[in-house]
């Protein structure tokens, strides 16, 4: 978090950095990259205020191409390095760029302790279903029967859904987005920033090379409006080309229903009305798939609590804490029994 | 006990006579949850309060509280005390044991004449067959060979503390206070710390304190008021002849600790972040380091060992003082991420306390079989610092360097301590804090030419630039970077001179460390002994004794494993021969070979127990008459 006083007007291209981007033409990645060039201009911390932090695979090149300081750091422990800059310096802005691989295989430990603890980062995972990297292997996001090179007869294992993994463990803040989305995507971005504590943002991705089209049976222009399902606090659970789709609790069940406004007597004020708090509700959101639901894009979940970092300051504060340059080690190494020898 | 010193001197209340000894050792044994370590601890405090110089030997199983009675729930606690101490002592003078399997488990080891006190109420035929005795060894000739002194420990504590309302099993929780409180007597020691230190603990529960006291007073009631058999008396140990000053006791954990801040402050850092998962024996310096917070210190319980590495690095990048602790395996699940503060040249202190291997081993058993591991232990070619402390206080001096090493040259550093070390006490000469010679760290702020692997031309250090600070961001990551940008580089040339500017980086740290002194003896000779770590102790003894006899032989200690002081070669090929212990299948040994040529022998050992003296002496005299 930055004083306001040291924003200035910031633009895009400030948060380009000199290297040639690397990643496979059409990639979703690029838009992605995008997306963020365009919200850190928006939220106008300084590039050398601000850090990212990334892991192994794609998603991990990221640092690379930001104006930013960044550490492209080692596979699914980015979650960690970053708890590490937050805890020497808790004034940067820190944004963690992870993948489904490497954010919930190799990275998965880290990933439920970061959550829980309430590190404040902006986690942002990409999620296109696969192992791009290392050149096509299923992930534990892909799809049961997902053919790869390692999957010769399709996958025989059940996906993780990322955004209850990260309700489960206990994360304050949870949203999802879709890579070519822009306005979309910038504007969780921003939201994803201005909450304190670990921001977990799920952006659904495109392989181009390995799993292309992936999430097209929600994202592909023909059927998005008809599949995707913008969540606005305090506002109904409404969706389609016509709005007229929307969501309520089935009679005498804990699950959600799709129902249109206007038929069987269904009137507007039947509608959910999307509660950020509602826990339960992120829950049933973060569920829903085609083609029975639509896919719940937008803030699932946000319900703040005090950060980790400012319960360790709390701590110091309690403990009196001086910067270490200053600390009395004489008091230190003379503060338990002694006895002089004349 | 050095039984040269037999003479008698009148007892200062002239009831008994106290014979004079040089140093005692004395060994505290019973169940894991019977008290044995703090026993040990007190008896040690007020050892060292008396004015004796002091050695320990903390030897506890990995069960926090192992079946009561069964010789693997045994915890024992070894004190060497008197003038002149440089190790725990080879064998007790003294055994206290404090149930049969105590007993079972120890005997073997006591100096043949000395003195068994025993708990004679729980030598019943239950606790016997559970210690695995077929028959009463207070009733056969099993400790024929030592003198025995059986009480009914259990009953006297019992009747102590009759007057505090305890239930019966609260009760015998103070029978290691009584028995504290006549061993105080015995050795004509004070136990005014102790009784602070009760009060202290229990404040809470008041009745608990009183009742622990009491019986600590009745131990020692009974040792100066009962008629004792007449081969037991009391002791006068004599006096360390030390230089004045004031003194404390200091375990390894915490002098590693105090070094850290120490060194952190020399450097002139505001802060140091310490990344830590609990592991045996590296835990206790998380322990003590969370308590200290106030000195700028942030202690982070990491949910894994890898996770801990990271945050310490992550803390290093963002300009504090990274920190992680653990042991070999743990050392281990650590390899990668310390192969990338190697690449990407960012400063860590890792802090290993080395115990018994391979895999979990036997955690609580020193050993210093790491060393391989840590000067190798990573992918690619990924040269860091190695140094070893030799004594529990010299954890503070090498703590401090290792800081200095860390800030200095931009990489990591490996500590190396071990089980032992951490947990053994020695008496410490306060050092004057403010006579560590600062070298403050100074973050790179100038953007004029910046580039992050821009290099010192001397040092081939790189800045040290930090997140926060303006016109300087940059990227840097595990991929081989250009040697001038930073930039990715899979250039083949490149990636030469960089492996070849890292493995020259830690080379030269060896121009910028102490030269190697010989510790003890002639700079040349027949016989060099050469350790590293927790042998210092049991080596110096046993060259000294060599030396009095009249062998050319002297020892030199490594606190620079790798790399090694410059002189090293020169000093070893002063000797004919070159005997290395070390607690492990000989690795320091692998290297002085490899790396001089040397025909340096292996003395290896690995019990998870400490070298005695005597292994170290039988080994140099085998080598001596091989000569002859």
């Amino acid at each position: 978090m930055t004083d306001s006083s040291t924003k200035r007007a910031l633009a895009p291209k400030d948060f380009a950095s000199d290297q040639d981007v690397r990643w496979c033409p059409g990639c979703g990645d690029y838009a992605i990259l995008k997306g963020v060039q365009k919200a850190l201009a928006e939220i106008g911390t300084p590039p050398h205020e601000t850090v990212f932090i990334s892991g192994i695979g794609c998603a991990a090149r990221f640092p690379y191409y930001v104006s930013t300081y960044g550490f492209h750091t080692i596979h699914g422990r980015a979650p960690a390095f970053a708890t590490g800059v937050k805890l020497a310096n808790p004034g940067l802005d820190v944004w963690v760029i992870t993948g489904d691989g490497d954010g919930l295989s190799i990275g998965g430990n880290h990933m439920l302790h970061v959550l829980r603890r309430n590190v404040d980062l902006q986690i942002i995972l990409f999620n296109n279903e696969i192992y791009g990297l290392t050149k096509g292997q299923y992930s534990p996001t892909s799809k049961r029967g997902t053919r790869s090179p390692s999957t010769p007869q399709g996958s025989i294992e059940g996906p993780v859904l990322p955004a209850a993994v990260a309700l489960g463990a206990g994360a304050r803040f949870i949203a999802r987005t879709v890579d070519t989305q822009q306005p979309h995507l910038v504007s969780v971005l921003k939201e994803a920033h201005a909450n304190r504590g670990a921001s977990f943002v799920e952006v659904f991705q495109n392989c181009v090379v390995f799993n292309d089209g992936a999430h097209a049976g929600f994202t592909d222009k023909k059927v998005a409006p008809d599949a995707q399902l913008y969540l606005e606090h305090g506002k109904p659970l409404l969706f389609g080309r016509n709005r007229d789709q929307g969501l309520r609790l089935r009679p005498h069940a804990l699950e959600l229903e799709v129902v249109t406004v206007g038929t069987d007597g269904v009137a507007e004020d039947d509608i959910l009305v999307h509660d950020q708090r509602n826990r339960g509700l992120a829950m049933l959101l973060a569920h829903m798939a085609p083609p029975e639901y639509p896919v719940a894009l937008g803030v699932l979940y946000r319900d703040p609590q005090p950060s980790y970092e400012d319960g360790v300051q709390e701590q110091a504060d309690a403990a009196g804490a001086v910067p270490v340059r200053d600390a009395n080690v004489g008091q230190l190494l003379g503060g338990g029994r002694t006895w002089t020898v004349e | 006990m050095t039984p040269a010193n037999r003479s008698s001197s009148p007892d200062a209340r002239g009831v008994l006579a106290r014979e004079v000894r040089d140093s005692v050792v004395v060994r505290f044994a019973g169940d894991s949850g019977d008290g044995m370590q703090l026993t040990g601890s007190q008896f040690t405090l007020e050892a060292a309060l008396a004015g004796s110089d002091i050695a320990t030997l903390p030897d506890y199983p990995a069960e926090i509280r192992a079946p009561a009675g069964t010789t693997y729930g045994v915890s024992a606690f070894q004190i060497h005390f008197g003038g002149d101490i440089s190790t725990a002592g080879d064998e007790p003078d003294v055994l206290v044991a404090l149930n049969p399997a105590a007993l079972k488990v120890n005997c073997r080891e006591i100096r043949i004449g000395g003195l068994v006190v025993i708990d004679a109420g729980t030598f019943t035929k239950r606790n016997l067959d559970k210690a695995g005795f077929t028959g009463n060894p207070l009733e056969d000739d099993t400790l024929a060979p030592y003198q025995l002194l059986k009480l009914d420990i259990s009953t006297r504590t019992l009747e102590a503390v009759e007057p505090f309302g305890l239930s019966q099993k609260e009760a015998l929780r103070c029978r290691n206070m009584w028995t504290l409180g006549l061993m105080l007597w015995m050795f004509g020691q004070d136990r005014q710390a102790t009784a602070d230190w009760i009060g202290k603990k229990f404040a809470k529960v008041p009745t608990t304190a009183e009742a622990n006291v009491a019986a600590l007073n009745a131990g020692h009631a009974f040792g100066e008021t009962v008629e004792m058999p007449s081969d037991v008396v009391g002791y006068t140990v004599a006096k360390s002849d030390v230089a004045p000053g004031v003194y404390r006791t200091v375990t390894g954990t915490e002098a590693t600790a105090w070094g850290l801040i120490a060194g952190t402050r020399a450097a002139g850092l505001a802060r140091m972040v310490l990344g830590t998962y609990p592991i045996t024996p590296a835990t206790p310096l998380l322990h003590v380091l969370a308590t200290l917070k106030g000195y700028g210190v942030v202690t982070f319980q990491a949910e894994d060992e890898i996770a801990a590495i990271c945050a310490a690095i992550g803390a290093s990048y963002a300009g504090a003082l990274g920190v992680t602790a653990s042991s070999g395996p743990g050392i281990a699940l650590k390899a990668e991420a310390l192969g990338l503060a190697v690449a990407t040249e960012l400063p860590l202190v890792v802090v290993n306390s080395q115990r018994a291997g391979p895999s979990t081993g036997m955690p609580t058993k020193a050993e210093q079989a790491d060393l391989f591991q840590a000067v190798y232990g990573r992918n690619g070619d990924s040269p860091l610092p190695v140094i070893a402390a030799a004594t529990p206080a010299d954890c503070y001096e090498v703590a401090i360097e290792a800081v200095r090493l860390a800030v200095t040259y931009m990489t990591p550093v490996m500590m190396l301590i071990d089980g032992y070390l951490a947990n053994a006490a020695e008496p410490w000469l306060l050092p004057n804090a403010d006579d560590v010679e600062p070298f403050p760290v100074s973050f790179h702020t100038d953007p004029d030419g910046f580039r992050p692997f821009m290099r010192d031309p001397t040092t081939l250090v790189r800045p040290w630039a930090v997140p926060g600070t303006p016109d300087l961001a940059h990227r840097i990551g595990g991929l081989e970077r250009d040697a001038e940008t930073g930039h990715i580089s899979y250039d083949p040339e490149n990636h030469q001179r960089m492996t070849d500017l890292r493995m020259r980086k830690v080379a030269r740290i060896a121009d910028d460390v102490p030269e190697q002194e010989i510790h003890l003896g002639a700079p040349t000779g027949d016989v060099l002994v050469v350790g590293w770590g927790s042998t210092y102790g049991p080596i110096y003894q046993a060259v000294r004794q060599l030396r009095a006899d009249g062998h050319a032989v002297s020892h030199v200690h490594l606190r620079y494993v790798h790399p090694f002081p410059r002189n090293l070669g020169t000093v070893l090929h002063g000797f004919k021969h070159i005997l290395v212990p070390e607690m492990n299948a000989g690795q320091l040994v692998a290297f002085l070979r490899s790396t001089y040529l040397v025909d340096a022998e292996g003395v290896n050992k690995v019990t998870g127990k400490p070298f005695k003296v005597a292994d170290i002496l039988s080994a140099v005299h085998a080598k001596l008459e091989s000569d002859a």
